[in-house]
């Protein structure tokens, strides 16, 4: 088991998500988006919970958060940043801008940097395929990236803290 | 009738089938069998898993675009099948090809090598290379629980056991997760089996096409017990195990081997070679008093009284209870599973009797079952750290030390079992198949609580492969309200019902596996053939049939061992060693 | 108020008409004088785009100083700030227009608001540097009908983004909205319905183009009490976004024609299926249904009506298979997205069980106008047997990037030439490909071939939803065909064993060719194992996953056989198949590369030429980057 405790507070908000839906498997998915969106991730004490007041198996919790992309197990760095890998960014060179990110951060996709700032993910498209190559932090497009920008844009976040 | 029959060619054989049949039973029907890994299908059980997932049934329909999954397609009128055309062997093979791509080879020493429906696939199909190796494979942790062992880098994901797992038996200990190449079936977390709620039933390893899924084996312990001199080793045998283990011999399912069972136990170096059949009397006897007494004290208005009474035989179904339902612990009778009084009677009783220390005695239980190998490890089985029964094996590991040691079945003469704790009647026999429990109790129960004696002593109408079944049975004037479940997802709903007292019990039987004992984790794999449950079941009854004694309660055995030891039913004594209580296993 | 009649629904039509007179007439008179506050116009209207493309490009800042600059000029009462969906030309964005002139201004910062304001909206000047200049006669163009972008595309699905304020329904109304609604309900059976839908030929956008109608017949026939009309607005395909910028720029056309299909097939629920990633179309569809039920559009007895009719928003969570019907179906019941085996079709057994009609977006966007215009109308445009129009995401090396809208039958030709300006900085064409991950790519041959389903087909791509990218002399085809299978294996469900297994070795195959260690043998192997999976995998995404392999295979042989026999990539893209090399000639041996290279793999005297040491070389192309003299070269 992991170690991670979540506080009551959270316990009680993650059955008010589920009491909000019914307690529906049904809607598994909808609850799961709102838990995500209110603990920032969903660590397996969030899934058995949510698991319980389904009256589902976690098993079933479980292999739909890790089915989908978009649910995370792990917790994001304080600037999450996605890299587009959208066929438009692809062949507009977005995966030298990532091999780049990669390098600066020291981090693999999926990875949080070990100081918890930057957390790497990719996506497919944000629809500003006319600025390709883009990526986004903490939700924020930039266009037009040239790998040579990335460890700029990046040092910019670290000082803004 | 005619209008439902649909009219299609398989390989330009005309063939007149039902309408909804699929393509794949219509091809069976005409004695043409297409290869299949994920569908399996138990008709008559709710066992039907057809996620047309692996497609190796691909099968041309002319005027189709693509192959179509024989095992999902229905029949259509005026269909022309192709099973064999280049276009389709060639799909199979390439098909065989990538699932071999992401499956060890290590044949050799897998436990399922010559068990394989993988293997023999492969082998009919004639793969000798393997052109898309050197890519990556699934890598996974062996899983090693009391019971059942997961190798999931030999898994080919057909999710049978994800069916049964959650579909039939509602335990949801199994499940996949991950996505894509990364799909894998497990507990939820990449946690260990032994964390989950699995309940042992091991109707997954029953269903598993490779080697993903088996069984512990402790026939290696058994063979080092067996060759030292200090050590006295008995042996118990289930009521299901002599009707199935022929079929390992060549004999046809249904087959009943009893007496050469008990040769080829005695031949292996067994010291005594008694029967769990004893204890099943032994059961009814403990079981059956609990049931007419909370019923008497209910019908005198005792309101404390917890009714319905629920078999406790089955070990999966009890820790199936107190994983999915500790709100309800003080239901189940406290009887402990026959295995489980048979060791704590051997090893009291009849140790005492023939002056064998405890520390000295093995007892060994042949159990067509896997959760017995978790039973029989629980820590109220044991008297300082000693286990009632030491250990357990299936019938599968049974018939493999046979064949190991040489031996054929068909080669022994009948012999009978050890007196004393080797008789039985024929009404602990009928506890390998659904409804049997009930009948048993049923013929005792009738006469003790009428007084009167039992004339027609088969109770039909508990008997069956329906999933849920009720019947009311006259004692006398008294209307006995019995239910029946078999698989746990019928045992769930029936449960469900009783809390929200939707339905009215006195008594209810429940076996976790389809068929009960006889479809049990352990038993010769059926390979998703129907018949050899419906055949085994039929031999139960036969058995039962030509057993002179077919009462529990008259096994003069049962008799002595009240009257030497225990007292009476329900004694102090008796509730020391033949009684448990069960345990909330929900948090 | 709450709209119970075809009268309310005019009065709300006229009400605003007024102020949609100005953007509709001012759509007509092109290049007509500019207006002005100072040169007596009483009314302007400042639209700017607020789709997500633009606003990445901070047009909602735009739109914020527009207002202050307004208001400290004195003119906020004349004039109106109005965020629109997106214009379509992404390339240019932020675009902002000023109507009812119908100026277009191109690229507009934040700090362009003042200069609009006091220049063009009060002095009646336009600001000409903001102007589009056409690159051919490099003369500004001001407005968009003049331009080469906007020329041929005709706009049936995207008729009202970039005209009205999608969070304001009574624009939408005032468009002729929810008339086509009213008239169904109101004049039409059910059958009615379908058989106009099933008259226009209209046919599925989202994939392979089943025909609508007979679809929607398909589920009205299916008895049961409860249906659903789903929405799939799963839109996945990388690359692509025409679906969330009609759901952003008008999403009161989706609910309409759900709620129209609601009435024909005997349905009283809607159920939207939208990209999580997707936080502006969401909030868009929320306040669209929201005011729809306000004038009980949705609800119960609209119009006066018996007919009810609800919509809820169900959430992708990033799973591209869930585009397909059944797993975005068991997306919906809360389950992993895996597809099932049809039959049974959705039409009869989908939702939990019931009856349900699945279309996708711009397949919905289509259908008010339809009623509006007629089944015949509609089927005039376009081919034969693809009719009305197609929306396209156009991106990748073109000039234009954007999303355009063309009849049918329209040639790739004049898509990329015409409306997409041509390749970018002059390079070569070299490939165009539609329909996503599973579509292929087209050559130079390809390109006056019409744009249909059925040609598509023929030529080894497909329709898809409607991703288009173009692809330059730079693109290495192996490459592409790698990064799409790439995106399959991540996308695959798992469940059936070809699209599991059989994409992840065909990545693995390419993924060596791609590192220089390809044989002929491995082309032989790709081939095969693609045809398996077309024929054997389970649904619609694993049995067309290998088009991209496959097309390239049949339209780029030369270059894959490049690549496994002479190991040469003539894209220059395979790093392994590079070696950068100093040209004696051009070195003077000013260390420069030496100094930078991140291996000490380059070396030599002062002032004498260098050479690279290629055991060392990691191709990073530092060295490259930094000569002045052009002396290092790409081999």
């Amino acid at each position: 088991m992991e170690n991670n405790k979540i506080s009551c507070a959270a316990v009680a908000k993650i059955k008010e998500i589920c009491e909000k839906h019914n307690n529906d498997a049904g809607e598994l998915i909808n609850i799961l988006h709102e838990t995500q969106n209110t603990l920032g991730y969903l660590p397996q004490e969030v899934q058995v919970i949510v698991a319980k007041n389904l009256g589902i198996p976690a098993t079933r919790v479980n292999g739909v958060v890790s089915f989908y992309a978009f649910f995370t197990e792990k917790p994001k760095g304080k600037h999450p940043i996605s890299i587009c890998l959208g066929t438009a960014c692809y062949v507009r060179g977005s995966e030298k801008v990532l091999d780049e990110v990669k390098k600066v951060l020291g981090i693999e996709v999926g990875e949080t940097t070990p100081d918890g700032v930057f957390s790497l993910d990719c996506l497919r498209c944000v629809g500003a395929c006319g600025l390709a190559p883009v990526m986004t932090i903490d939700g924020k497009v930039f266009g037009n990236v040239d790998p040579k920008k990335v460890k700029g844009i990046l040092e910019s976040f670290v000082t803004a803290d | 009738m005619e209008q439902n029959k649909i009219n299609l060619t398989i390989d330009n054989r005309p063939v007149s089938v039902e309408k909804g049949t699929t393509i794949l039973d219509a091809a069976k029907s005409c004695g043409i069998e297409i290869p299949t890994l994920c569908h399996i299908n138990l008709e008559g059980t709710c066992v039907n898993n057809h996620p047309a997932s692996c497609r190796m049934c691909v099968v041309e329909v002319a005027g189709r675009r693509n192959l179509a999954p024989a095992c999902a397609t229905a029949c259509m009128e005026g269909m022309e099948v192709h099973t064999n055309s280049l276009r389709v062997l060639n799909a199979r093979r390439v098909i065989l090809e990538l699932i071999l791509s992401n499956h060890p080879h290590d044949c050799l020493i897998c436990p399922k090598s010559g068990n394989c429906e993988l293997q023999t696939l492969a082998k009919k199909l004639k793969i000798h290379e393997a052109p898309y190796e050197g890519g990556e494979k699934s890598c996974h942790p062996v899983d090693k629980s009391v019971s059942i062992v997961r190798d999931m880098n030999k898994c080919i994901l057909c999710r049978r056991c994800e069916t049964m797992c959650n579909d039939v038996q509602t335990v949801g200990a199994i499940g996949a997760t991950g996505r894509g190449f990364d799909t894998t079936v497990g507990p939820a977390f990449g946690l260990k089996l032994s964390e989950s709620e699995c309940t042992y039933c091991g109707q997954c390893v029953a269903v598993c096409p490779v080697g993903a899924l088996t069984e512990v084996d402790n026939t290696g312990k058994l063979i080092r017990d067996l060759a030292n001199p200090e050590k006295v080793v008995i042996v118990q045998t289930a009521p299901a195990v002599r009707v199935a283990i022929g079929e390992e011999f060549g004999y046809p399912a249904g087959t009943i081997v009893t007496g050469k069972l008990v040769s080829a136990l005695k031949k292996l170096g067994f010291d005594y070679v008694f029967d769990t059949d004893f204890a099943a009397d032994l059961t009814i006897m403990e079981e059956g008093t609990e049931l007419l007494d909370r019923l008497q004290r209910f019908l005198s208005g005792d309101k404390s009284v917890k009714l319905p009474i629920l078999t406790s035989c089955c070990p999966a179904w009890v820790n199936f209870f107190e994983h999915q339902f500790p709100d309800m612990l003080d239901i189940p009778s406290t009887a402990r599973s026959p295995q489980q009084m048979f060791g704590s009677i051997a090893k009291t009783y009849w140790a005492e009797k023939m002056g064998i220390p405890r520390e000295k005695l093995v007892v060994v239980s042949v159990m067509p079952c896997l959760a017995k190998k978790y039973e029989c490890g629980r820590d109220e089985f044991k008297v300082n750290g000693n286990p009632d029964v030491d250990y357990s094996i299936s019938t599968r590991e049974l018939a493999a030390l046979i064949k190991e040691a040489n031996m054929d079945l068909a080669s022994f003469e009948d012999s009978d079992f050890d007196a004393p704790l080797g008789a039985s009647t024929g009404a602990s026999v009928i506890f390998g198949a659904t409804g049997g429990v009930m009948e048993a109790a049923l013929r005792t129960a009738y006469e003790v609580y009428t007084g009167k004696t039992l004339e027609k002593v088969d109770f039909t109408a508990v008997r069956g492969l329906e999933g849920i079944r009720q019947a009311d049975i006259d004692l006398d004037g008294f209307t006995l309200k019995v239910g029946i479940a078999h698989g746990l997802g019928n045992a769930r709903r029936m449960l469900e019902d009783i809390r929200s007292g939707k339905s009215q019990f006195h008594a209810i039987e429940i076996m976790a596996c389809p068929g009960g004992c006889i479809g049990g984790g352990g038993q010769p794999l059926h390979h998703g053939n129907v018949e050899i449950l419906n055949a085994r079941q039929k031999a139960v009854y036969v058995e039962d049939m030509n057993k002179p004694l077919r009462k529990s309660h008259e096994n003069p055995y049962i008799k002595q061992l009240y009257e030497e030891f225990l007292g009476k039913p329900l004694s102090e004594k008796a509730h020391h060693l033949l009684h448990t209580n069960y345990f909330n296993k929900a948090d | 108020m709450k709209v119970v009649s075809l009268q309310d629904l005019k009065k709300i039509k006229e009400e605003t008409e007024s102020r949609m007179k100005l953007r509709n007439e001012g759509s007509l008179e092109t290049g007509s004088e500019t207006c002005g506050i100072e040169k007596g116009t009483e009314h302007i209207q400042i639209l700017t785009c607020g789709g997500t493309g633009c606003k990445a490009s901070d047009s909602a800042a735009i739109v914020d100083r527009m207002q202050e600059c307004l208001e400290q000029f004195g003119v906020a009462d004349k004039v109106e700030v109005i965020t629109t969906g997106c214009f379509g030309f992404c390339e240019k964005g932020p675009i902002v227009k000023i109507m009812p002139d119908n100026t277009f201004y191109t690229k507009v910062k934040p700090e362009d608001a003042v200069e609009i304001v006091k220049e063009h909206v009060i002095g009646g000047r336009r600001v000409q540097r903001l102007l589009y200049v056409d690159p051919e006669t490099n003369q500004p163009v001001s407005d968009s009908a003049h331009m080469n972008f906007y020329r041929k595309q005709v706009r049936i699905a995207l008729r009202n983004c970039g005209l009205i304020d999608p969070e304001n329904i009574n624009e939408y109304v005032a468009r002729d909205g929810y008339s086509a609604l009213a008239d169904c309900l109101l004049s039409k059976t059910p059958a009615e319905v379908i058989d106009v839908v099933k008259r226009s030929g209209l046919r599925g956008r989202g994939g392979a183009g089943f025909p609508t109608g007979n679809k929607w017949e398909f589920a009205s026939k299916s008895q049961s009490d409860i249906k659903y009309v789903v929405c799939n607005a799963d839109e996945g395909d990388p690359g692509a976004f025409m679906d969330r910028s009609i759901m952003e720029g008008d999403p009161n056309s989706i609910i309409e024609a759900m709620a129209i299909c609601g009435y024909a097939i005997g349905a009283k629920y809607g159920l939207i299926y939208v990209r999580a990633e997707y936080p502006l179309a969401i909030h868009r569809l929320q306040t669209a249904i929201s005011q729809a039920h306000e004038l009980g559009l949705l609800g119960d007895n609209i119009l006066g009506t018996d007919f009810c009719f609800d919509i809820t928003i169900r959430y992708g969570a990033g799973a591209f298979v869930c585009g397909e019907e059944t797993a975005l179906i068991h997306s919906m019941e809360g389950k992993r997205g895996e597809p099932t085996l049809k039959p049974p079709f959705p039409a009869v057994e989908g939702y939990k069980k019931y009856p349900t009609n699945v279309n996708n977006v711009e397949t919905w966007a289509n259908i008010p106008v339809i009623f509006q215009k007629g089944a015949e109308w509609f089927a005039s445009i376009g081919t034969e047997k693809s009719k009305g129009t197609k929306v396209f995401a156009l991106a990748g090396k073109i000039n234009n990037v954007g999303l355009i809208e063309v009849p049918m039958g329209t040639t790739l030709r004049e898509v990329i030439y015409e409306i997409g300006g041509g390749i970018k900085d002059g390079k070569q064409f070299k490939a165009v490909q539609t329909g996503g991950p599973s579509g292929g790519c087209l050559t130079e041959k390809h390109l006056d071939i019409p744009i249909d389903y059925e040609s598509l087909a023929a030529a080894g791509s497909m329709m898809g939803s409607g991703g288009m990218i173009v692809m330059d002399e730079d693109n290495c085809m192996v490459q592409v065909a790698r990064f799409y299978l790439g995106f399959i294996v991540e996308e695959s469900c798992g469940k059936c064993s070809p699209c599991r297994i059989g994409n992840k070795r065909m990545l693995e195959i390419l993924d060596k060719i791609v590192a220089g260690k390809g044989t002929v043998e491995d082309l032989a192997k790709l081939e095969e194992l693609a045809l398996v999976i077309k024929d054997t995998a389970l649904c619609g995404l694993g049995q067309t996953s290998p088009n991209p392999v496959l097309s390239t295979l049949s339209n780029f042989r030369d270059e894959y056989m490049e690549h496994v026999v002479e190991k040469k990539c003539r894209a220059k893209q395979c790093t392994s198949m590079l070696s950068y090399e100093i040209i004696p000639d051009k070195c003077v041996g000013c260390h420069l590369c030496a100094n930078n290279c991140p291996v000490d793999a380059i070396s030599g005297e002062l002032r004498k030429p260098h050479s690279i040491d290629q055991t060392k070389c990691i191709k990073c192309g530092t060295c490259m980057g930094n000569c002045r003299l052009h002396a290092i070269s790409l081999k």
